[in-house]
Parts: structure tokens; C-alpha cells; sequence
């Protein structure tokens, strides 16, 4: 595993004296600044030391010291490692400026961080819940908030083994369901508010009068959560004039599998199929990031075969990912199943070799830490072989024959979606939502991990930042990866797969690290704090779709009601990880 | 010239058309040569699986299956061995390594006690794995250090109620595991042999 | 299907139920006909309804089953493959389709976050599976299901419709024709309407502890 040297030069405790301090923690870096000045030395960040793109905003509870705390993390669009910096709060009142001002990429996390954490942003131009519905009870990511079905603090659960008579979950609990209610509560008289209308309120309102004297109205339409091209049970509310938008809330949570707090009670190692659910198309590509993220904190190197075998399932995956956007985007587009079946077939032969490798199609569990959890056969290598030299390269071409040229879908993307690459930037896109707006920020070159410094290949960007370009570089990302296959499946040395034993109890440092990888998406990232325990404290997942969502409002208004659809295809969202 | 696209894509589509039907005159030829057929038969599913397929791409289960790879995973299941007089000697220790490895926690075990001495002896008493919970990680089998759980291959399990599988349900012979899993059975069953003789040799080496 | 395949009972009558159900060969054209074009509804929750869309692919082909037509609205489904994990914000959307789907209308809970919450059981956000709510006519185990997997979960729903009579199925009795569940409401946390008073009644007793409750 290649560490970039550049641990982050810049002193910032000097530029501001008495406000930032350094976090001298064991195992914790970054700076400490002041809540009251945030918004002062984040502007400095941003434009006097060049972090310009803030990548994740979380918060962690420490209830032993009656603090709460926000981590952000930034990085610099040129390349090099990334940016920590925290402020503090005190639990029983934690309000802090929101960034919105200086970045609007931590709109929709920072109110992930309110629902999830309770955290007050002041200045915030929307801070509802995100995830749950608003009226829910608690802030579920406390620590001393607990679920319906709570057993015990850390897995593994003591009912388990020896005496482990089996007993459903839903035995345990006073209302024989994974539910739990306020004392005083009478469902009777519970007069709810409707949940929505926070929702409708914070929608622009648009009135109009034409010539005539005829008066406009707006309409207000919902799209989703079931509605068959959202991709999953993702919903928007639509503000209308006539067929144009005026304005556009995401709405989500409908998919919010409580990852996190999950997450916090497993293992280490447990969570690692937990992380093939996230992006369900890419398991590899997340299992990537947790394992570099744990790798970090324990400080060991992983196997060098095993390094190549994970960048060869990584591209792998990224090239499906890809072929599969590009099915989807034209089902979106009302160009029915033929280019997704097309696409659909490289996609089966591919799951081929993870099948035979890791064991599942899609929820590969792949990775381990230090390693992965078996070696490629032969069998599988020859076949990755035949499949990277003599069909997909093909393949890849014929759909680029299929498709690029097509005028009807080049009427339907050219100019459509325009994202400028200030925008792209300030919302925290990553991946290829903000390479085609022409910034060639890819995480593989930027801040290289694993192998991937062995490897040519070219960072694909493309200037003009519409939905047309957003099709191009993926198209010629694909390319790329067959590029990078080519190189790994030649030079993967035989060897060991795994540094030291395999086991399933590790041994983790009192720390924190942020791992994260260029995933077909967008960058994944995975902050995790451990406090020595075999459990992680904090585990915290960045994800590529929920955060590349937040420039949705800005892409849809002007255009037309019909081509939503298509803004989001090419936005390329997965549920599992935008709800997590 | 407008269209020109249009066409180009067209084209594409016209390709995997005659492809689908040149392909099966192909392989009607290949059927009158050398006997071997597109459909119904492994080396017809195999090329449907392979870098050349092209044409029809559908494998038609449930008359034809496609053949899961020696490291597919479904739902577990306990291996036992098969004694002399047909006595099922099931090979876990009830350790419980399993159960706590279990990222959904879903295996529960009651460890067995010896009647007579009243004292855990190493087996289980009861068994679950709740199949309805199971996430098909494969952690169970990969860290039990007595090779007796594994990942089984069968996944036709639809069933019209929920599915928690107790012992009987789990246990499975060994022979039954080295015929999904042959090149894994035989590994273990080898270092198996090995530790055993390594354990004799010392033994025989303290007698001495 | 010719005529001699459709006057041979592909199945086994109960001897209990030999002389109570008269199977014609009127049910079997009509079974025939409605096994062969389930309709599932289009409709995607989780992991899972990749897996139903690979099933739906040119690998494995459910149009051979005469279930290709996904239908986007439940107005035109007869099968709810639900498809992942269903969580409490979402099921109040669930029922509601439910309810609007026609007669005769079948549930698959696909995966094992449908059938009881899954991995994701635990958590605070999961319902612990679908048929908390719906009636299920067929769960498969799995995680996901592969496509083979799911198809044999059909193939079993389509024998559970040869078993149907035409006579006895529900929706052509008198009475409510039609299964209607009540849509549950997202108060501090999931209101199940038809257990009202049970909640009532469990919170006030958790409210007032009686003194012996700790023990
Ligand atoms: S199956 Fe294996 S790991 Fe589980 S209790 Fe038995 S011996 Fe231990
Ligand atoms: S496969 Fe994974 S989830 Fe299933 S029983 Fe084994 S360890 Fe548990
Ligand atoms: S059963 Fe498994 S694959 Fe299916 S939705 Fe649940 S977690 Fe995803």
C-alpha cells in the first residue's frame, strides 16, 4: 500500500493562533478550531491553503466527554492526501455554524448529520431530516440511543452460544415488533402533522401572470419512491411551471438500512459483507475502501498479489458498473431494454469470475484485511484473460457504435444538465459527474492507494460538463480500466494473498482513519474511529451517490419535467449507498 | 448527414440478429460433425458461458442449469462423517467460533452436555441457523477450524413459510461436500491426515 | 399445451380433499392461463431487485415463464415481488400499492431481508419482513437469491396457482373480494393501525411500571 508522504504541510494552528489547535489525540490528526470562528478558517481553507472541495461532513458522540464532535474531511482538486479538520460542541447542546455558505456540498450531510446526530447547524437553508421521517423519535447514531430489537452493546451477543436456544428477535420486545414508543404515547390521539409539509414549504412557490391576466400556478408533482426509472425507491418532489422545472427536493431514507449503527455494534471484520451492500453493483469496490480503511488504522501491509487481484475486481467492477449505466441511461431515455440487455450479458460473464473467485455474483465478501480471502485460480485468470483481451474491448466498441452517434440520444444529452466545473466543485461532486465538468480529479492518480501508481492509464475528463459528456467519460473510462487490466494481469507476481494469518478478530489501534478509493460512482470513503475495542467506535461511510445528489436541484431547474429522469440517470445513483 | 448514427446503431442490432441465427446453423452443422449440441447438453451451456457465445444467451432453467463454481455459497449446512455402522459422527465441537463470527448473528448453538458426568462434552446439542437472517457471507465456514460447517450449493430453497433450519435440516454427509466442493474437501482432508500424523508422531515420539 | 396434457392433473389431490374439491378441467384452463402470464410488478427496493432484473435479462430470460411484463403500476400486476429490504418508511408506499393491486394478486418475499428483516434485521429503521403486513405466498431464502434461485421461487408460485380453484379462490366469492390492508402510519416510530390498542395499552403499562417488572 502506497501512504502519499505528503502528510498535509500546512500549519494551521499558526495562521490562527488561539482558534485552531492541533488534535493531538493518540492516533487522531487534524485541527481543532474553534465552533465560533468555523466559518472564518474554513473560508481560509478553502481559498488560502487550496482545499476546495470539502469531500465529508460527519459527527461523532463522545458521551464520556460530553462532546460532540463534527469531522470534516477536504481535499485539493490538484491532487495529494486529504484535509482533516473538527470542531468541538457540548452534547447536551451541540450547535454549530453550517458550511453551506462556503461549501454547498455539505447541505445534504449536514442534515444527515441533524437527523442521525442531533447536531444543530445554524444558517443551515433546509435542516430537516434526511434519512428518517420527520417526527421520528431520537437521534438514532447517539450512543446512548437504542434500537427495538437492542440486545447488547458489541457483537458477538452472549444468547448466541453455549445456551443458544433460538428465540426470534421479536420475543424480546414488548410490542412483539422492531418498534418502540415514547412513554406517554397514545396512538389514538396521536394527531400527526403531516410529515410532508415541512417537505412542500421548503420548495420555492412560483405564481405567474401571463399578458391575458391568466394566472399561473405552480404544481407540485412527486416522483417516487416507486416510480419505475428512480432507480430504486429514490423519490423527488417537483416544483412545476407548465413542463419546467422550477424548483426540486430529493427526498430519501426510503432505503436507510441503518448501516451505520449496525456497523457500530459489529466487528471489524463483520463488517465487511455488510459493506457489499452498499453499492450492490460494485461489492468490490466497497469492500476496497473498508479494507484500506482498517488496513490504515492497524498499520500492515497487504500481500502484493493480493494488491493486483483487488485492482484487477476493482476494474472488473468498474467496467460493469459503467456498461450497465449506460443500459440503464438509455431506459431512462425510453430506448427500452436493448442496449441494457446488451449490457446486461458482459455483466453475467464478469459476475462469472467473481462467482468462481469470491463465491457470490454480487455480494462478493471478498476482501480481508491484509489480503482477500482467496487466492484467483487459474481458471478464473484465464478466463479474466480471454475476457480483458478478446471480448470486452469489443464489446465496449459496440457500444459505443450502438449509441455515441445516435442523434437521437445526442439531442437528448448535448447541452442538457449543465454543470459548470465551479459548481461540480463547491457541491462536492467526485467521480464522473465531475470529471466531465472538466475536472480530471481521479482519486487513482490524485492520491494514489493500493497498486495503482504501476499502472498507465489516463484520467478521463471531458470540459463540457452536460449529460452527453457525463456518457463519454464513461465510455472511455471502461477503456481506461481494460488499459490498467491489461498491465495487472501481466505483471501480477505469484505469492501470498493475505500479510500474516487469517483471523477474525483483529487487533485495532485507538485512532481514526478515512480510507477512500476512486469508486465507479465516486469516491468512497469510510471515516472510522476505534477506540481499541474489536467493535469500531465510529463508522462512517461517504458515499458517491448521496453526496453527488446535491447539485441535483441545480442540474434539473430550466430544464423539462421529461428529462429529470435522464439528469438522474446520468447521475448514476444505487439506493444501498445513497440511504445506506 | 443526419441519421447516420441512427443507422450506425442499427447496424449493430442487425449484426446480433443474423449472429443469432448463424450461430445455430453453426452449431447444427457442429451436431451432424461431432455430435455436440447448443442446448440441453454442459458443452452447450459452457459455450454459452465462454468469451465466443454470441446468439441466444439464455441458459433455460429449470431443464438446463447453469453449474455453480466450486466456491459458490448459499446457505450453510454441518458436515458429518459417515462411521462404520451408519452413525452420522458430526464433526463440529460446538467451539461456537462460528456463532460469534456471524456478522447478522443468526447461528445459535447449545453446547451438549454429557449425561453421565453432567459436564460440556464437544458437540452440539441444538443447532440453528436461521436462513431467513443468513446474509450467505461465508464467514462461518471460512473460520471454523474443524472444517465442519460449509457453504452448501443448493439454491432452489423457495419455500411457502419461513425457513430456520435446526440440526436435522443442516447436517449433511461428507461425501455429499466432496462432491460439490472436490478440490476444497481434498485440501483439508490432506492437511487433516497430516496434523493427525503430526499428533501421532508426537505422541509415539513422548511414549518412546 | 395440448388437450391431453390439460385433462392430466399435474398434481396430487389430498386425500382429505378428494371428495370436497371437484378439479375440472374449467380450473385448469383457467390456472393454465394465469400461471402463464404473471405480471410482476415493476418494482425495486434493494440488492435484490438486481438480481430480479438479471433474472429478467437475456441469461435467464423470465419471459419464458410469460413474466416479462413487468408493470410499472400495480394496476396491472398480479405478482409483488418484493425485492429487498423493506423499511418503515417505505412500507406505508408498499401497502399502498398492495391495496391497488387487482385480484388475483400474489407477494413474493424475495431475499431474507424480505422474508424476516435479513441482516438488516436489527436495525431501527427494518421492518422485520413483509409479511408483518402482507400475506406472503412465497418466500425464498437467500441473499441474494441468484436468478435460478428466484425462478424456482415462481415455479413453486406457479404451482401453488394449479392448485387454485375457481371455485374456492377469494375473489369471486361474495363478501370483500379483495385483501385490503390498512395503510400503517409513520408516527415516533411505526403505528401498525390494526394493533392500536395493543400498543395502547403496552405503552401505558410500560409507562406506569409495575413495581415486579424489573425482576
Ligand atoms: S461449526 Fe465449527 S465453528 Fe461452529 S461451533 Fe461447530 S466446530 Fe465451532
Ligand atoms: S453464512 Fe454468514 S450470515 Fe450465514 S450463518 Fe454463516 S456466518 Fe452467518
Ligand atoms: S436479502 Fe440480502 S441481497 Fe436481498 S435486499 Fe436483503 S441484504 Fe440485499
Amino acid at each position: 500500500m502506497t501512504t502519499p508522504a505528503s502528510v498535509s504541510t500546512v500549519d494551521l494552528a499558526a495562521r490562527f493562533p488561539g482558534i485552531v489547535s492541533a488534535d493531538s489525540r493518540p492516533g487522531y490528526s487534524g485541527w481543532i478550531i474553534n465552533a465560533d470562528k468555523l466559518i472564518e478558517v474554513a473560508t481560509a481553507i478553502r481559498d488560502e491553503f487550496g482545499y476546495d472541495l470539502l469531500s465529508s461532513v460527519t459527527g461523532v458522540d463522545y458521551p464520556a466527554d460530553g462532546k460532540m464532535e463534527v469531522v470534516y474531511h477536504a481535499f485539493k482538486t490538484t491532487g495529494g492526501s486529504i484535509f482533516v479538520f473538527k470542531v468541538q460542541m457540548p452534547r447536551d447542546d451541540p450547535v454549530v455554524s453550517s458550511l453551506v455558505p462556503v461549501w454547498k456540498g455539505a447541505e445534504l450531510q449536514e442534515r444527515e448529520a441533524w437527523d442521525l446526530l442531533g447536531i444543530k447547524f445554524t444558517n443551515h437553508p433546509d435542516l430537516r431530516r434526511i434519512l428518517m421521517w420527520e417526527g421520528f423519535e431520537g437521534h438514532p447514531l447517539r450512543k446512548d440511543w437504542k434500537e427495538p430489537f437492542y440486545e447488547e452493546e458489541l457483537k458477538p451477543f452472549k444468547s448466541r452460544w453455549p445456551d443458544g436456544k433460538h428465540t426470534i428477535a421479536e420475543a424480546k420486545n414488548p410490542f412483539r415488533d422492531n418498534v418502540q414508543f415514547p412513554v406517554g404515547f397514545d396512538p389514538e390521539k396521536y394527531t400527526f402533522e403531516d410529515p410532508e409539509q415541512a417537505l412542500y414549504t421548503s420548495l420555492r412557490k412560483y405564481q405567474s401572470e401571463d399578458k391575458d391576466g391568466i394566472k399561473t400556478d405552480h404544481i407540485l408533482v412527486n416522483m417516487g419512491p416507486q416510480h419505475p426509472s428512480t432507480h430504486g425507491v429514490f423519490r423527488a418532489v417537483v416544483m412545476l411551471d407548465g413542463e419546467d422545472i422550477v424548483s426540486l427536493k430529493p427526498v430519501m431514507g426510503y432505503l436507510h438500512r441503518n448501516h451505520e449503527k449496525i456497523g457500530e455494534r459489529n466487528t471489524f471484520l463483520q463488517n465487511m459483507p455488510y459493506t457489499d451492500r452498499l453499492d450492490y453493483f460494485n461489492s468490490m469496490s466497497n469492500n476496497f475502501g473498508y479494507a484500506l480503511a482498517v488496513e490504515k488504522l492497524m498499520g500492515i501491509q497487504v500481500a502484493e498479489r493480493a494488491d493486483y487481484i483487488r485492482v484487477i475486481m476493482a476494474e472488473l467492477t468498474r467496467i460493469q458498473n459503467h456498461l450497465i449505466w449506460a443500459g440503464m441511461m438509455l431506459n431512462d431515455l425510453g430506448a427500452m431494454y436493448t442496449p441494457a440487455l446488451y449490457a446486461f450479458e458482459e455483466r453475467e460473464l464478469i459476475l462469472d469470475i467473481f462467482e468462481a473467485t469470491a463465491g457470490s455474483r454480487m455480494m462478493c465478501n471478498y476482501f480481508r484485511f491484509g489480503g482477500v480471502a482467496r487466492d484467483m485460480t487459474e481458471d478464473a485468470l484465464r478466463k479474466t484473460r480471454e475476457l480483458v483481451h478478446d471480448r470486452l474491448p469489443g464489446k465496449v466498441d459496440e457500444m459505443d457504435r450502438l449509441l455515441t452517434d445516435n442523434e437521437v440520444l445526442v439531442s437528448r444529452l448535448k447541452g442538457m444538465g449543465y454543470l459548470s466545473a465551479e459548481d461540480a466543485i463547491n457541491t462536492s461532486m467526485t467521480g464522473p459527474m465531475l470529471r466531465a465538468s472538466g475536472v480530471p480529479y481521479d482519486i487513482r492518480r490524485a492520491d494514489p492507494y493500493s497498486v495503482y501508481d504501476r499502472f498507465e492509464f489516463d484520467v478521463v475528463s471531458r470540459p463540457e460538463g452536460d449529460m452527453y459528456a457525463r456518457y463519454l467519460v464513461r465510455i472511455e473510462e471502461m477503456r481506461q480500466s481494460l488499459k490498467i487490466l491489461e498491465q495487472a494481469l501481466k505483471q501480477i507476481p505469484a505469492g501470498p494473498i493475505l500479510s500474516g494469518k487469517p483471523q477474525y478478530q483483529v487487533k485495532i489501534q485507538p485512532g481514526e482513519a478515512y480510507g477512500r478509493v476512486e469508486a465507479p460512482k465516486g469516491e468512497l470513503g469510510y471515516y472510522i474511529v476505534s477506540n481499541g475495542k474489536p467493535n469500531p467506535y465510529r463508522y462512517h461511510v461517504r458515499a458517491p451517490s448521496f453526496i453527488n445528489l446535491t447539485s441535483l436541484e441545480m442540474l434539473c431547474v430550466g430544464e423539462k419535467i421529461a428529462d429529470f429522469v435522464a439528469i438522474l440517470g446520468a447521475v448514476d445513483i444505487v439506493l444501498g449507498e445513497l440511504d445506506r | 448527414m443526419y441519421g447516420k448514427g441512427l443507422l450506425k446503431g442499427l447496424g449493430v442490432t442487425f449484426v446480433r440478429f443474423f449472429n443469432t441465427y448463424w450461430e445455430d446453423l453453426t452449431w447444427m452443422w457442429r451436431r451432424v460433425t461431432t455430435g455436440e449440441k447448443r442446448y440441453h447438453s454442459a458443452e452447450g451451456i459452457a459455450h454459452r458461458s465462454s468469451k465466443n457465445t454470441r446468439g441466444i444467451f439464455t441458459v433455460q432453467y429449470p431443464e438446463e442449469k447453469l453449474p455453480v463454481p466450486e466456491e459458490f455459497r448459499y446457505i450453510p449446512f454441518l458436515v458429518y462423517d459417515e462411521g462404520a455402522d451408519g452413525a452420522k459422527e458430526i464433526r463440529c465441537t460446538s467451539c461456537g467460533i462460528c456463532s460469534k463470527v456471524c456478522p447478522p448473528q443468526c447461528i445459535w448453538i447449545v453446547r451438549g452436555t454429557d449425561p453421565s458426568t453432567g459436564r460440556p462434552k464437544p458437540q452440539p446439542a441444538e443447532f440453528y441457523i436461521d436462513a431467513d437472517i443468513c446474509m450467505n457471507c461465508g464467514f462461518c465456514a471460512e473460520y471454523c477450524p474443524f472444517d465442519a460447517i460449509k457453504m452448501d450449493h443448493d439454491y432452489e430453497l423457495a419455500s411457502y413459510t419461513r425457513t430456520l433450519l435446526p440440526m436435522e435440516k443442516l447436517m449433511k454427509p461428507a461425501s455429499y461436500y466432496a462432491e460439490i466442493r472436490p478440490l476444497n474437501a481434498a485440501r483439508e482432508d490432506e492437511a487433516r491426515k497430516a496434523k493427525e500424523a503430526a499428533k501421532a508422531a508426537k505422541a509415539e515420539a513422548a511414549a518412546a | 399445451m395440448d388437450n391431453n396434457e390439460l385433462n392430466l392433473p399435474g398434481y396430487e389431490i389430498p386425500d382429505d380433499m378428494k371428495n370436497t374439491v371437484a378439479i375440472t378441467s374449467l380450473d385448469r384452463l383457467y390456472n393454465w392461463g394465469r400461471r402463464s402470464s404473471v405480471w410482476p410488478l415493476m418494482f425495486g427496493l434493494a440488492c435484490c431487485a438486481i438480481e430480479m432484473i438479471a433474472a429478467q435479462a437475456s441469461r435467464y430470460d423470465l419471459a419464458r415463464f410469460g413474466m416479462e411484463v413487468m408493470r410499472p403500476t400495480p394496476r396491472q400486476a398480479d405478482l409483488m415481488i418484493v425485492s429487498g429490504t423493506v423499511t418503515k418508511k417505505m412500507v406505508p408506499a408498499i401497502v399502498r400499492l398492495y391495496n391497488q393491486m387487482p385480484e388475483p394478486k400474489y407477494v413474493m418475499a424475495m431475499g431474507a431481508c424480505a422474508s424476516s428483516g435479513g441482516p438488516f434485521k436489527e436495525g431501527y429503521n427494518v421492518v422485520a419482513g413483509i409479511d408483518k403486513f402482507l400475506p406472503v405466498d412465497i418466500y425464498v431464502p437467500g441473499c441474494p437469491p441468484t436468478p435460478q434461485a428466484l425462478m424456482n421461487g415462481l415455479i413453486m408460485l406457479q404451482k401453488k396457482i394449479d392448485k387454485e380453484s375457481i371455485s374456492k379462490v377469494r375473489w369471486y366469492r361474495k363478501g370483500a373480494d379483495t385483501v385490503e390492508v390498512p395503510v400503517p402510519i409513520l408516527g415516533p416510530d411505526l403505528i401498525d393501525v390494526r394493533r392500536i390498542p395493543d400498543i395502547k395499552s403496552k405503552v401505558a403499562e410500560l409507562s406506569n411500571p409495575p413495581a415486579q417488572r424489573e425482576a
